[in-house]
């Protein structure tokens, strides 16, 4: 247990097998669980995703349409945020293909200084919140080498300390165990001692899959947007299969980072909120007690 | 706990409230502060320089065939110039029409559009990309500016080639509409795709593509490619000229460097 320390905070600080069952006391065992990498690293790439999201909706919101291919069709966009007038009133609303969703106060159509304006993404999710596309790039570019620079420090050091090879592939047992498991986060039943030491099975499979799937396919659409990067290495346009797929791709890779961040956060409360966020900003993590049902 | 303010409980509190403030408070305040300013003025520098290190001065943008090309070519910016001199010369086919190449230059001199399409001519089909996220695809035959440079002699202190133009953007300042300019490097001026396009698709420039005259800069989006050029001066600086930013589209807030 040398990894295991003691919280002088709290009344009962004991990682003994040999504390009666049933008393009131709590047990705490507390673990280093993230290095100062991890911690630093993780709160850097917090601010970059919020600022690369927001200037990213500005940037968007400059012609908030998605497209196909090698080229934009103006006619019949595949998907497109858009505003008209139904019955003299002026309407917000989403297009996909034939389907459109009215959206009305938020997408298309939103308050911007209290007057209903014509915006793709509403003033409140963009950066700077009045249409302005050359700050949105500056901020752009800005984060986006900051988050480059930052995922480098932390891919490196992944490697070098096998913090990768050690956190993020699941061992045999957990493959072998991942449908209980599977059933247990859908009770929300969260493992406590000795197995919260490491992340489960699915917490490798999608931390694995953001640090090496979602992120890097982002920010490599992202550069496939460029004319200079794509005469400097063609076969990006070739590897998406045209700048406006790519332009696609970054914005669905977006909302797929959006999406991760909204069930990270969603665990993160209801697994402990306080624990949780001693763990990423002090490292310290208690692993509490091992729950009977593992008994 | 209650009545002790400094627990690990309490400072934690206080560090997430701090993170939180700095995600939340955006950039509406902070895009006001000097340090701020300078930092988002000097990101476009490093796009620069990071990608002159990566791009070969040759490489070429990536050209297209024939069927790729849009049926509709978006056509921004300024479609129709209110310069008088400009629209009596469109009148009658830009016969009257002369190229001025002046500033740091051995022999500055004026071109006709008979003399420019005498010289030897470029084309290509390639993807104009919008800054605003948009891309056409469109055939374009022009002069290398390459060959007008070569032909005027750019003297060694010039650095930039600044593009002058007959077309003016209407803010409603108070003093009137804003002339257009814009300007690229020499290294992006004498890249091999870099053309001063007369023709679109075989046929002379309609008005809204910036005839007689436009800039072709493939490797940089389309808001550095000028159109309507009436006059390309060689500088060693643009300090002066203009708010001092390089183009009409710099000084209203686009990095100079569109590379990205």
């Amino acid at each position: 247990m040398s990894l295991a320390e003691t919280n002088l905070d709290d009344p009962v600080v004991s990682n003994d097998d040999a504390v009666p069952k049933g008393k009131e006391q709590r047990l705490v065992t507390l673990v280093k669980r993230h290095s100062v990498v991890v911690r630093v690293t993780h709160w850097v790439t917090v601010l970059c995703l919020t600022m690369l999201l927001m200037s990213g909706l500005q940037i968007f919101n400059a012609r908030p349409q998605l497209d196909f291919g090698i080229k934009t069709d103006f006619d019949h966009p595949p998907v497109a945020i858009d505003s008209d007038k139904v019955d003299g009133k002026a309407r917000g609303y989403v297009r996909i293909g034939d389907h459109r969703l009215d959206t009305t106060g938020v997408l298309g159509l939103s308050n911007f200084e209290g007057r209903p304006t014509e915006r793709a993404f509403p003033s409140w999710a963009t950066l700077p919140g009045e249409q302005d596309l050359g700050t949105g790039r500056a901020i752009h570019f800005v984060f986006a080498w900051l988050f480059v620079a930052n995922g480098l420090v932390y891919l490196l050091w992944g490697f070098a300390t096998r913090h990768f090879r050690r956190d993020f592939l699941p061992s045999r047992t957990q493959w072998r165990h991942i449908g209980g498991e599977i059933l247990d986060h859908a009770r929300l039943r969260f493992p406590k001692g000795e197995q919260a030491r490491q992340y489960n099975a699915i917490q490798k499979i999608t931390y694995f899959a953001v640090a090496f799937g979602l992120l890097p396919l982002l920010v490599v659409a992202g550069w496939t947007m460029s004319p200079g990067l794509d005469a400097a290495f063609p076969f990006l346009l070739h590897v998406f299969g045209g700048r406006q797929t790519a332009r696609s791709v970054h914005f669905l890779a977006a909302f797929g980072v959006v999406l991760f961040v909204v069930v990270h956060v969603a665990l993160v409360l209801l697994s402990g909120l306080f624990n949780n966020m001693r763990s990423m900003v002090t490292g310290w993590y208690d692993v509490g007690q091992e729950r009977d049902i593992h008994g | 706990m209650v009545d002790r303010p400094t627990t690990r409980r309490a400072l934690l509190a206080r560090g997430a409230a701090v993170l939180g403030a700095v995600a939340l408070a955006g950039c509406e305040p902070v895009t006001d502060n000097p340090l701020a300013k300078k930092i988002l003025g000097g990101v476009g520098g490093l796009n620069r320089r990071v990608q002159e290190a990566i791009l070969g001065p040759e490489q070429l943008a990536q050209e297209y065939g024939l069927s790729d090309v849009s049926t509709t070519f978006y056509a921004n910016g300024s479609t129709d110039p209110d310069d008088k001199h400009y629209q009596s010369m469109a009148a009658t086919g830009f016969k009257d029409y002369k190229l001025i190449v002046d500033g740091l230059v051995e022999r500055p001199m004026e071109l006709t559009m008979a003399e420019l399409r005498a010289m030897p001519a470029r084309t290509q089909i390639t993807r104009h990309d919008c800054v605003e996220g948009w891309s056409c695809i469109g055939q374009w035959t022009g002069t290398p500016l390459q060959a007008v440079l070569d032909r005027v002699g750019v003297k060694p202190t010039a650095q930039y080639v600044v593009f002058h133009c007959f077309d003016a953007m209407d803010d409603g300042g108070f003093s009137g509409p804003t002339p257009f300019y814009g300007s690229i490097d020499l290294l992006a001026a004498r890249h091999p795709q870099t053309i001063l396009a007369y023709d679109k698709a075989g046929k002379p420039l309609e008005v809204k593509y910036g005839a007689p005259l436009r800039l072709r800069v493939e490797r940089q989006l389309g808001y550095k490619m000028t159109k309507y050029i009436k006059r390309i001066e060689l500088t060693s600086d643009f300090k002066g000229i203009g708010q001092g930013k390089g183009g009409y589209w710099e000084d209203s807030g686009y990095q100079w460097y569109a590379g990205i």
